[in-house]
């Protein structure tokens, strides 16, 4: 009934999508299986992609040849450039999604992905031969033989589901639990742990009080994820809200505290140190008089409301109790319930940066099955572990992004050198080369890489090529428009800006603070319709790459001294555990991890730098 | 354990104090037989029953001889600076009765303690961190009394505090900017500007204090660079000697143990000044160029103290007043000394001290107003703050790392000035956790993460 598969992926969110578009595109045969073939790629949580760090993500993936992107501008009802009056490394973009919608494009785009065949069924075991994963086992008892498979099981994996005192078996709401994944890992060996996160509730959005509330519109002048031009800004959008929360609130909601799963112990599994459901944030900061919520649309024409802010376990009574006390939700009826939701992950420390086992070969996980949160990380993750369960198959090198080149990069080095305590989420911090890794220049950074894995398409590469070579030449020509005192000072006064002494050349203009490329075409017409040929991304990539040069090439220079280290390469084999010289610490962490790199190596809590250049002097020999 | 410092079932007795100085000296024991030992030549209490932690009266005796009156203290393992039984015998600062002690012990048992072996047994025992090492590392190598203090203060953690400290704050400004950084949709307060700048100006002063008691922290381990130049026949090489005599009244007991060839040293006041290129002033003939030629203009620039001695009775004021001239110029410390002020014109005498009311009139060969000139000499280098117990920075490696560290703090308020968004002011401060991170270990993102999460509501 089947045939061998390249690649089987199990699971249809965020990170099986794009894990089973990866590879097929470039050339694998894939079965994605799922429980319900109607839930594909839904949006579990909040309807909405992107923000900050985030934003870049699917940037990234876009610039790879990845769907997130397109996905989202296809069903996108609002969109907002967050951070816009901090530097270009910190614009963040943001967009509300039709949930329905947005399953939907996804489903459309993987029917129409050659290569694709799908398979509803829970997956309830691994085939594994000699160490290499050979298939999976259906839960009517199929054997599906193929060359690798890509876990990305998200909450299912003996997920529970607390709303108050009650729980029950679930990976989402509605939607049941799936079994005997985690047992057949943990037999091969594998460390597993539990992790928790949470949803708020749903409610009628004709049974708000919109007046109550502040209005959040998108952006003026939308922009998109995609590079491509196949997809367009938004024309038209939505608009979302914004109320508080109030001391009733609170009130009411500590009246349940004593049911809640939180708080009396019944939710074993790691919550994120950061408090993103509601008992949370009134439990750990008592001080604080209200809390915002984001009054969030969930479609085009759908009534249901999301309400953002409000996660919460806390039984359904005192949830709806406190819900009707906030400004603007007096009347509020309810769709669902929020509830959270513990599942089984398996410590990411267990992968290679390949996001391929170091236990199983073939075999790769992505997602939630790695500790992280958000659609993002686990869009990125699966298209990464997508491509590498192609080119593992195709006996390929893997595809493997530095730090210093993404921020998928940093979040995989991240998962797999130091682990997770928590739900890890990627925050514009955990980058240390933040200023490199910015949302505009994801396709100079990226799709030569994707062009060459073959996931990005030629159209994408002729397109950074085109940006690339305008960039190019705005910058030079911008070197060769010079402005005198004379006929500009009067000009340069009026725009807030100091009076120039002697002949200056735009560039070096653009350097000041206040004054771009648009500025500069203010000043003269002549110089207005030299420049009106270059496109608004040619026009902002040149000013960045001026304006910021300076940092932007202190960090370059610090990234190159980093890309030293990683390019010394430490063979899967090495033996740690003869050199005595180094700590018994790091014997242990570098034994455990198998770092690829002289610089991963490094980064492996623990591992001093004297271990480091201890191991570099075992090196060298 | 392998190492050359035997085993560590011996109890080891040394002189804790700087040699010769000082009214009091501490012979330490450490061992498991430290405290039998001291009770072996002990005449009070019973010292095998008393508690850790206590000071006792009583007298050293060998034999029916009393030696000396001490005060003996207790210190039982764990809680000692070994981590061993520790008994600090108090003595009178005499070299004499401590030879005698020291030497008593020892028939008695006790092993001399070889160089920084108390240290090293204190290290093996897990009593300190690498800072704390560090400083231990330094102690062993001091021998002055200010030095000891400094060294002490940082082991007792006084650094470590100061650099803990430093390292919160830091962490805190770091998160102020991340925080807006990464959580702007969120409700909460961000930091203005103002208050940004206030805290790295904080963090600024905290650490030139740091920087600044480098110099002095160097001073007091390795001793104050000091030259004392004239024409020949000024007579230096008298000056030096009567310092070495005075000092040698004190410390003739350490003859022999590391006295440089080319360098003396001379302690005063409990502080070392280190003469430099002074092996030619002690012989009759002096080798040292007149002010102005370029190799001994070279050794006084890299001084920290120059003594401009010139004889009253071959100098003229138009000489003076040249010489003093260059040495201004030179922006080093300077002490005018006019010397063989016996034999002197008083007329001339009084003609200096009123065009010059600080020269110090001294007479070299009769050993007069020397004390005066030592106090002179103290004010000049004002080492005053180290003895309040301030926390001086004596390692070149944290010296070096804090340097940094400001550097990247001052870019940090450049940013500030020139109104650059915060995330490229972040780029700074990440610069400046790398440096501070060389002393205190690394601050990561998620040392960050958490001062957030732990003060601020975010997470939707």
């Amino acid at each position: 009934m089947f045939p061998i598969y390249d690649v089987i992926v199990v699971g249809a969110g965020h990170a099986g999508c794009e894990a089973a578009h990866a590879a097929a595109k470039m050339g694998s045969k894939v079965l994605l299986c799922t429980m319900n073939m109607n839930t594909i790629a839904q949006m579990s949580c909040n309807p909405a992609m992107g923000g900050i760090a985030k934003g870049q993500i699917i940037r990234e993936i876009d610039a790879l040849g990845g769907m997130s992107g397109i996905i989202s501008d296809k069903s996108m009802i609002q969109f907002r450039m967050l951070n816009r009056s901090k530097g270009p490394a910190m614009w963040s973009p943001r967009s509300q999604n039709d949930r329905m919608r947005f399953a939907e494009e996804w489903r459309l785009a993987l029917e129409q992905t050659p290569n694709v065949d799908f398979w509803q069924e829970m997956i309830t075991g691994l085939l594994v031969k000699d160490g290499v994963v050979t298939g999976v086992r259906t839960g009517i008892g199929i054997e599906i033989q193929s060359k690798s498979v890509v876990l990305t099981n998200g909450t299912f994996l003996n997920g529970i589901i607390h709303i108050g005192e009650k729980q029950m078996g679930g990976g989402r709401t509605g939607e049941s639990a799936s079994k005997g994944i985690t047992e057949d890992l943990i037999a091969l060996g594998f460390e597993s742990g539990r992790m928790k996160t949470g949803t708020p509730p749903r409610v009628d959005g004709r049974s708000l009080d919109y007046t109550k509330m502040e209005v959040q519109y998108g952006d003026p002048i939308p922009e998109k994820f995609s590079y491509l031009p196949s997809t367009t800004s938004l024309k038209e959008q939505k608009t979302c809200w914004i109320t508080y929360t109030n001391k009733d609130v609170h009130e009411s909601l500590e009246e349940g505290f004593d049911r809640s799963p939180m708080f009396n112990g019944r939710i074993k599994g790691l919550g994120p140190r950061y408090c993103p459901s509601i008992e949370d944030k009134i439990n750990r900061f008592a001080e604080r008089e209200r809390h915002q919520i984001f009054v969030e649309p969930e479609g085009w024409n759908t009534v249901e409301i999301y309400v953002n802010g409000f996660s919460t376990s806390l039984p359904e009574d005192i949830q709806y109790k406190a819900l009707r006390k906030i400004p603007g939700f007096e009347q509020a009826k309810m769709f669902r319930p929020g509830y959270a939701i513990e599942y089984d992950f398996f410590p990411p420390t267990q992968l290679k940066l390949s996001l391929e086992t170091q236990l199983v070969s073939n075999l790769f996980f992505a997602g939630q099955i790695n500790g992280t949160t958000g659609y993002e990380e686990a869009a990125a993750q699966g298209l990464i572990a997508g491509m590498n369960a192609h080119n593992k198959v195709k006996e390929k090198e893997s595809i493997l992004l530095k730090r210093s080149e993404a921020y998928i990069g940093v979040l995989i080095d991240d998962l797999v050198n130091k682990g997770t305590e928590e739900p890890y989420r990627m925050f514009t911090s955990r980058a240390e080369f933040r200023l490199l890794l910015r949302q505009d220049n994801a396709d100079l950074r990226l799709t030569e890489i994707g062009f060459k894995q073959g996931l990005a398409s030629a159209d994408r590469m002729i397109l950074v090529n085109s940006k690339k070579e305008e960039t190019k030449r705005l910058i030079s020509e911008l070197k060769q428009i010079k402005l005198d005192p004379g006929s500009y000072n009067e000009k340069l006064l009026s725009l807030d800006t100091a009076e120039i002494k002697e002949k200056i050349s735009a560039d070096k203009l653009i350097r000041r603070p206040h004054l771009g490329i648009k500025e500069i075409c203010s000043l003269d017409e002549s110089i207005a319709r030299r420049l009106e040929h270059y496109s608004k991304d040619v026009l902002e990539q040149a000013e960045i790459q001026l304006k910021y040069e300076s940092y932007i090439n202190k960090e370059k220079a610090m990234a190159d001294k980093m890309i030293q280290l990683e390019n010394y390469r430490i063979p899967l084999a090495f033996n740690y555990s003869g050199i005595t010289a180094l700590s018994a610490e790091a014997r242990q962490k570098l034994s455990s991890v198998k770092p690829e790199t002289l610089g991963q190596a490094s980064r492996i809590s623990g591992v001093t730098p004297a271990d480091v250049s201890i191991l570099t002097v075992f090196l060298e020999r | 354990m392998n190492y050359s410092y035997g085993e560590k079932t011996e109890t080891i007795v040394a002189l804790a104090t700087p040699q010769g100085v000082g009214a009091i000296a501490v012979i330490r024991l450490s061992g498991p037989d430290a405290i039998e030992l001291a009770n072996g030549v002990f005449f009070g209490k019973d010292l095998q029953k008393q508690d850790s932690h206590t000071i006792h009266f009583g007298t050293i005796r060998d034999g029916d001889q009393v030696v000396d009156e001490v005060l003996v203290s207790i210190f039982k393992a764990p809680k000692s600076f070994t981590k061993e039984n520790v008994v600090e015998i108090s003595t009178h600062g005499s070299s004499y009765i401590v030879n005698r002690v020291i030497k008593l012990l020892v028939r008695k048992g006790a092993r001399p303690a070889k160089p920084g072996e108390f240290t090293l047994r204190a290290f093996l025992n897990g009593q300190f961190d690498l800072a704390q090492a560090e400083a231990v590392a330094d102690l062993i190598n001091s021998d002055s009394e200010v030095s000891h203090q400094a060294a002490m203060n940082q082991m007792r953690g006084g650094f470590s505090h100061e650099i803990k400290s430093l390292r919160d704050q830091l962490i805190h400004f770091a998160s102020m900017i991340e925080l807006e950084l990464d959580f702007t949709e969120e409700d909460v307060e961000f930091a203005s500007r103002d208050d940004l700048r206030i805290l790295v100006e904080k963090l600024l002063r905290v650490i030139e204090q740091l920087i600044s008691s480098f110099d002095l922290g160097n001073v007091i381990k390795n001793g104050v660079p000091t030259v004392i130049a004239g024409k020949p026949n000024a007579g230096k090489s008298t000056l030096l000697n009567a310092l070495l005599n005075e000092e040698k009244a004190i410390v003739s007991e350490i003859a022999g143990t590391t006295r440089d060839f080319i360098e003396d040293e001379i302690n005063i006041g409990g502080v070392i000044f280190r003469f430099i290129d002074t092996a030619g002033l002690r012989e009759t003939t002096d080798t040292i160029e007149a002010i102005g030629v370029s190799r001994t203009q070279e050794k006084m620039r890299t001084a920290s103290l120059i003594l401009y001695l010139f004889d009253l009775g071959d100098t003229d004021m138009v000489e003076i007043n040249r010489d003093i001239n260059k040495l201004e110029n030179l922006g080093v410390p300077f002490l005018k000394v006019a010397n063989k002020v016996d034999k002197a014109n008083p007329r001339f005498i009084k003609e200096l001290s009123t065009l010059h009311p600080d020269t110090v009139f001294i007479s070299a060969g009769q050993k007069e107003n020397l004390d005066l000139l030592k106090d002179r000499i103290m004010e000049l280098v004002n080492l005053d703050k180290f003895r309040t117990g301030n926390t001086v920075v004596t390692n070149i490696r944290h010296y070096d790392s804090l340097t940094r560290t400001r550097e990247s703090l001052l870019d940090v308020l450049t940013g500030l000035d020139n109104e650059v968004t915060n995330d490229f002011v972040a780029m700074d401060i990440r610069r400046s956790l790398h440096y501070l991170g060389e002393i205190t270990g690394e601050i990561t993102t998620d040392d960050l993460l958490a001062n957030i999460f732990s003060k601020f509501c975010v997470g939707k």
